[in-house]
């Protein structure tokens, strides 16, 4: 840094040579507020998504940066939302970057007193075995007069109200491809 | 009515303010003051429970005014249509209609059909289990003939008359009556309906709002009726700024009814077959009938292309598109029954995905005391909930009911991928798929449903590889190809499979009309074929809201097929000309001959408004250019169900399973078909005629906060709502303070048969106690967010609630209940389990309490209770 | 000297008196508490944006406000008050009904009882039983007399930094940590800030605090790193019912008087605009309010005054430093006095 640009930068030099004769304008600008932007301007990219809350439907835009999520926010051109956001919207991006959010599978075994880690596979590997054969165990063919159930009373499955369309229809094909029906959800609720 | 839009619905209250602020009057009708009523022109204190005796009112000063809609109603409704003499109302049976069954404590419906229609008697039992509403779709039941052959009186004068028998069923809810039992004073009451109805008709409408304070009740489905009769006599529907606005909960709540987790459904509305159904054949008859109208008239190019999107290749004309593959339901097998069946022993293994039943669903032991009964549980989330800790933290550890020790529930959790880390479509509550694109990956095990799902049935498909049996052959056969990036399935690639595609060609079909039965298309899910019309996922539009019309055709999508305002063919006369320029929507362009306007026409566009169907015409040919309900099976809007509900073809009032009253109507108290499960870890508050209800002599109601999200998994664990509200607390009156000595912010309890919790006293104007009858009703209001687990705790609210259920939609009375208040703090430990003990011992409560469900006629009745799970040999 | 660089009265652009050279227009906040919903979408969005920290989780009681005020945690505060008295021509559901007197008054010395032992909103509020004060007991069907409730409203507003034309924080400032910026706001800059306080008792609202790990000065910044990428503070982006509005102060203030005149009109002739007057004794708020109560019904002050008001004539006779201190007793004094 010159000389120049260094007295330049005292704010008592710049008080006295500039408008700000009290000091309390330009002259008292820090350069961290000299340098100031919005964060969202730094952002890799901006992605439209939709509030994860309730059934309104608010466009948000998630800024990005680093792989990060560095801001969340109403999207403006939104004929539902026009940008806005409720206090729950408006703190998505606590909900999806906080420490709150799990991050390992947990288990806890028959009678046990605390979690233990699993590995992601393995925890697949072991749910698969038990639908398999809790569907077994709960398999009914026909009923008492004979008539065709082809199903399973052993599994029974309640969520989805938060859950994506595509995913709703993975979740109800699989189980009902299984036997499953008692495939419930928030909206029963 | 029965919604608190501005806390529970911020951003979409921003179009009430709009109107407000350009000269729509806003009235608010609920049991408390809450924030939507803090900016409404007019707050109207009700008692819990009791819309029905309101709204029945309400229809009562229109038909008794002549304040109908007269040519809409004529037109548009089954007003003119007549009734079977053998039809019996509530009026003359003291609160029952004609057809019911004490011992099976349920209808047969036949006895409510129009005249023209023969239906033939059927066992009661039978129709309640297995012709229930909640086996039929959207589309609601078949009708054995189109309107061409019911006979009607169009001056709407005939006694057996749909209009006259619903002016007789209706002329007792007077001014006076709605004030003796909702509590609301008679002037307040007329000033509504004045308002309601000078809003209304050619010129203005009116729209109306309701959201679960309507729907948790024993006779929900029915308030939603009483609801949608008025806005049908007043010509409100299919119009712009009418209709029925249900605002829904969670982001993507609508879509999971429409691509539905129920057991009762599979996509689209369509039935899930049950043991009736022997083949495709008898499925799709019991959907629709020969000459019926309507666009359920095509069921079976639905259900095949659904069938061939599920099994492929596998799915042939030959072996009935694996129509055999599809389970079987013979009853109620909803998540209440299936709560008690894991009680019982019956359930062995359980999916919670993003759901927190231990604080969120009605009575939370229970739920608890379930998931500590099974041999494993998979838990999906984004946070730790009480779902996965119960075996840890319930309240039940405390009182000694469950011991981690002896608890042999295996608990898999499995972190959630957030909105943000996946892409897909939410359904919001106006039936609009927004696309999500995905922002960032998610961390560690983080997966999506759609990853877990997609791989949980790769791997189970693949531990079942070579098996003879022919249980797994629709597992093996199952098409569970869809395109993955890495290993994460496509969504858009499921989605476009929702759309549809012609397996001709390979390209997605336009629309449900493009679907067929003969097995060349596939189609997920027909009532969202189009969200992928020309290969283009038409829910990622998202074209600014400043370059577009009024209605924003190019922003999201809307099922069906774009349409906006469902049934707008009604907002123009039979002719085709808009009722009135001023509420001008969809219209017939003479010159052009189709149907035009600023919305899509929810009607066939080139279908001429004088068009008359030939005869013998069925389905969507048999609908005249004046049907504009194109989804009923005669055309018509239905202010009288001839069929589909099994409580009644008219909504009438009905107590609360849990109230503080006798019914001032009828001597039938509460909803003689309700579901009733008469177990002793189900119990029921007394109510009249049943006696000692003084015990638990106040109105329990819960709502939803702004500041946090239901069952508080996506809420209690954020820092910035949860330090703005920080705890349980429990809103009563002044008065009601005074009666029980409850000081603010001091701690009390609300006490249910059920259990006691705690929270600190919030004394508050904003609730004010009712004259009912002949005496003064308190109601005390919770919210019901908090649980053990978060940055702030409380009790669960939704622990004081037992299970009851409308018969129709199975969804439990949690909006009302009755309770005892008491200052300090409950009892902690198995002194918990003693103290409400003796409450019920007070009471005189057994498991027979509350299942006494007929009390029409005066004489003792017996008790009913649900039967378990329906039984069947293995 | 004062009538380049104006400590009192009416300034038409602050922003060029504080040597800002071609600023562009004076922007704030024009809150419209007729139209808030109370649902605290503000208070989150200005923490999402300006991570500023979790305020305490603490019952209050005041109704839903569980914030409490303003301080150097929490920018943004929704205030609750519940009154028995009309709104326009509301219909509060009341009259007819079998009420008794109204709980508000007893539940308001509750809390201000808690108030009183508690720093600021916080710790000791409520947690030990409180007597309401309530007669004896009385069967509640036998209320509705001439002592019973009828009316009642329950008003909500957002409350902010009020970014004065003269600004008391600002002028007592030592170290030139606060500063006027190019958009007419007031701003703390944390890089600057030494943790000296003066600003704090300056403040003629009330607004201005320390936080206290690290003893720093903290308040809304009208957002100001978003301004200065065009876009709007967050908590406005963010109002379901646009009760909060941005844009330029000419604007807004026009806006405001078409609104009040239109409320007035609607028969809601209690309400009244606030910190809009430039004759004020702050010379006019930044961020200005449409309020339809008295300003203490809010916990605003009803007449705010610089606390620098006489600085000119006192440097004739004083130190900087010393007049300083003067408003800073000044400013304890008119706190001390609020509760």
């Amino acid at each position: 840094m010159s000389l120049e640009r260094w007295i330049g930068a005292w704010p008592v030099y710049r008080q006295l040579t500039g408008a700000d004769r009290l000091g309390r304008g330009k002259a008292a600008e820090s350069r961290r507020s000299a340098g100031l932007t919005p964060r969202t301007d730094t952002a890799d990219r901006v992605v439209a998504s939709v509030c994860p809350y309730c059934a309104v439907g608010c466009s948000q835009r998630v800024y990005v940066k680093g792989e990060r999520v560095i801001q969340i926010e109403g999207n403006p051109d939104s004929p539902i939302s026009r940008g806005r956001l409720c206090p729950k919207g408006s703190a998505s991006k606590q909900l999806v970057t906080g420490p709150q959010r799990e991050q390992k599978v947990l288990y806890r075994p028959p009678y046990g007193t605390a979690w233990q880690e699993l590995d992601l596979n393995t925890a697949m590997d072991m749910v698969a075995d038990r639908v398999l054969d809790a569907r077994r165990r709960g398999w009914q063919d026909t009923d008492s007069a004979g008539n065709t159930l082809r199903r399973t009373m052993g599994i029974a499955s309640l969520g989805g109200a938060t859950l994506d369309n595509e995913e709703n229809y993975l979740i109800k094909k699989l189980f009902t491809a299984l036997g499953a029906l008692q495939i419930e959800n928030q909206a029963r609720i | 009515m029965g919604s608190n839009m501005a806390e529970a619905h911020p951003v979409g209250f921003q179009w009430v303010m709009e109107a407000k602020a350009r000269g729509a009057r806003v009235i608010h009708i609920d049991p408390r003051f809450t924030r939507t009523s803090a900016l409404a022109d007019q707050h109207v204190t009700l008692r819990a429970g009791t819309d029905i005796a309101f709204l029945g009112g309400v229809i009562n000063y229109i038909l008794s005014h002549g304040l109908e809609f007269r040519e809409y109603v004529r037109a548009y409704t089954n007003a003119p249509f007549l009734l079977s003499e053998r039809y019996r109302d509530t009026e003359d049976l003291d609160g029952l209609f004609s057809g019911y069954d004490p011992a099976t404590a349920s209808y047969d419906a036949s006895s409510w059909a129009y005249e023209s229609i023969d239906v033939e008697e059927r066992g009661g039992s039978r129709h309640k289990e297995q012709s229930a509403p909640y086996q039929h779709g959207a589309g609601g039941p078949s009708l054995d003939a189109g309107a061409g052959r019911i006979a009607s009186d169009p001056t709407l004068e005939h006694p057996r008359c749909v209009f006259q028998v619903l002016k007789r069923h209706f002329a007792r809810y007077t001014p006076e009556m709605v004030e003796r039992i909702c509590g609301v004073p008679r002037e307040r009451f007329l000033e509504v309906c004045r308002a309601w109805t000078e809003n209304s008709g050619r010129e203005r409408t009116a729209a109306l709002v309701y959201s679960v304070g309507w729907t948790q009740h024993s006779v929900g489905a029915q308030y939603i009726r009483a609801g949608s009769i008025i806005q049908l006599l007043l010509g409100n529907i299919g119009r712009p700024g009418g209709g029925i606005f249900a605002l829904r909960g969670h982001a993507s709540i609508q879509g999971s009814t429409d691509i539905p987790t129920l057991f009762n459904l599979l996509p689209g509305y369509l039935p899930m077959p049950d043991t009736t159904h022997e083949d495709l054949a008898g499925y799709l008859d019991s959907i629709r009938r020969p000459g019926q109208k309507g666009f359920w008239g095509n069921a079976d190019a639905y259900t095949v292309s659904l069938l061939k999107e599920y099994w492929g290749e596998a799915a042939t004309a030959e072996n009935d598109y694996c129509f055999d593959y599809l389970p079987r339901i013979n009853g109620d097998h909803g998540t209440y029954r299936t709560t008690m069946d894991m009680i019982d022993g019956k359930v062995f293994g359980y999916f919670l995905l993003g759901q927190n039943p231990a604080v969120g669903s009605a009575h939370g032991r229970l739920q608890r005391l379930a998931m500590a009964n099974l041999d494993w549980l998979v838990v999906r989330d984004l946070t730790m909930i009480e779902s996965a800790t119960f075996w840890r933290d319930a309240p039940e550890i405390e009182t000694g009911e469950i011991v981690p020790e002896r608890c042999r529930t295996e608990v898999f959790f499995f972190p959630a991928a957030s909105h943000v880390e996946k892409s897909g479509t939410f359904t919001q509550t106006q039936r609009m798929l927004q696309w999500r694109d995905q922002a960032v990956e998610p961390s560690g095990d983080q997966r999506s449903e759609l990853w877990f799902f997609y791989h949980l049935g790769r791997l189970v498909k693949e531990k079942l590889a070579g098996s003879a049996d022919e249980r797994d052959r629709p597992v093996l056969d199952l098409a569970w190809d869809y395109r993955t990036e890495g290993d994460e399935p496509s969504a858009d690639d499921v989605l476009r499979h929702i759309n549809g595609i012609d397996l001709r060609s390979g390209r997605t079909v336009d629309g449900y009309a493009g679907l067929r039965a003969d097995g060349t298309t596939a189609c997920g899910c027909w009532i969202y074929s189009g969200v992928y019309a020309d290969e283009v996922n038409q829910s990622r539009r998202r074209r600014p809201r400043f370059e577009q019309g009024p209605y924003e055709a190019e922003w999201g999508w809307t099922w069906p097929l774009n349409r906006r305002v469902l049934y707008n063919r009604a907002s123009a006369d039979p002719e085709g000309r808009p009722w009135s320029e001023r509420k001008a929507l969809v219209w017939w362009d003479e010159e052009r001959g189709e149907w035009t306007g600023h919305d899509i026409p929810d009607f066939e566009r080139t279908k001429p408004p004088g068009h008359r169907p030939p005869e013998g015409a069925s389905g969507p040919q048999a609908l005249a250019g004046d049907d504009a309900f194109i989804m009923m099976a005669d055309g018509k809007a239905w202010l009288f169900a001839p069929s589909g509900l099994v409580d009644g073809p008219l909504p009438t009032h009905y107590e609360p399973h849990e109230s503080p009253v006798r019914n001032l109507l009828h001597g039938q108290q509460g909803n003689p078909t309700r579901k009733v499960y008469g177990r002793p870890d189900n119990p029921s508050n007394p109510a009249p005629p049943e006696a000692h209800g003084e015990v638990f002599p106040f109105v329990v109601t819960t709502a939803r906060l702004t500041e946090h999200h239901t069952a508080g998994g996506m809420s209690r664990q954020l820092p910035y709502l949860s330090e703005l509200q920080p705890e349980l607390f429990v809103e009563v009156s002044p008065e009601l303070a005074r009666e029980r000595g409850l000081r603010h912010l001091d701690w009390a309890h609300v006490i249910t048969s059920r259990t006691a919790v705690d929270a600190r006293v919030v004394v508050t104007d904003r609730l004010a106690p009712l004259r009912v009858e002949d005496r003064v009703v308190h109601q005390v209001w919770l919210p019901y967010h908090w649980g053990p687990a978060g940055l702030v705790g409380g009790d669960v609210v939704n622990d004081l609630f037992g299970v009851v259920a409308d018969p129709n939609v199975l969804i439990q009375e949690s909006k009302v209940a009755t309770c005892d208040i008491r200052s300090g703090r409950r009892p902690r430990g198995p002194a918990l389990l003693r103290y409400v003990r003796d409450y019920r011992r007070r009471a005189g409560i057994t498991a027979e309490t509350g299942t006494r469900v007929m009390t029409a006629g005066g004489e003792h009745k017996p008790a009913h209770i649900e039967p378990d799970s329906p039984e069947e040999s293995p | 000297m004062t009538d380049e660089n104006s400590l009192y009265g009416p300034l038409a652009d602050p922003a060029a008196d504080a040597g800002h050279p071609d600023p562009p227009p004076r922007v704030g906040f024009f809150t419209d508490t007729s139209v808030c919903i109370g649902c605290k979408a503000c208070e989150v969005a200005c923490k999402e944006w300006n991570d500023v920290p979790e305020d305490g989780l603490d019952l209050l009681g005041m109704s839903f406000d569980n914030t409490g005020m303003l301080g150097a945690s929490s920018w943004r505060h929704v205030a609750f008050v519940e009154q028995q008295r009309p709104l326009g021509r509301q219909d509060a559901g009341l009259s007819g009904l079998p009420t008794g007197p109204s709980g508000t008054e007893a539940t308001d010395r509750v809390v201000a009882d808690a108030l009183r032992d508690s720093e600021r909103g916080g710790g000791g509020l409520g947690t030990g039983p409180v007597d309401l004060g309530f007669p004896s007991f009385e069967l509640p069907g036998a209320t509705g007399g001439a002592g019973s409730r009828t009316e009642f409203r329950w008003l909500m507003s957002s409350d902010v930094c009020k970014h004065c034309t003269h600004a008391g924080c600002l002028d007592v400032c030592p170290t030139g940590a606060l500063f006027r910026t190019e958009f007419g706001s007031v701003v703390v800059q944390p890089d600057i800030c030494n943790g000296c306080g003066y600003c704090v008792s300056g403040c003629p609202y009330g607004v201005i605090d320390r936080r206290p790990d690290d003893g720093r000065a903290w308040k809304c910044t009208l957002c100001y790193d978003r301004l200065r990428g065009g876009l709007e503070p967050a908590c406005a982006k963010a109002c379901p019912t646009d009760s909060i509005q941005f844009g330029p102060l000419d604007e807004l203030r026009e806006r405001a008087d078409r609104r009040l005149e239109e409320l007035h009109g609607a028969g809601v002739d209690e309400a009244r605009l606030y910190g809009r007057d430039p004759g004020d004794g702050v010379g006019g708020d930044g961020a200005f309010f449409l309020l339809l109560d008295d300003p203490e019904v809010y916990g605003l002050p009803p007449d705010p005054i610089v606390p620098t008001r006489d600085l000119p004539s006192m440097w004739k006779h004083a130190a900087v430093a010393a007049s300083a201190l003067l408003a800073a007793s000044a400013a304890v004094f008119w706190k001390g006095g609020r509760r």
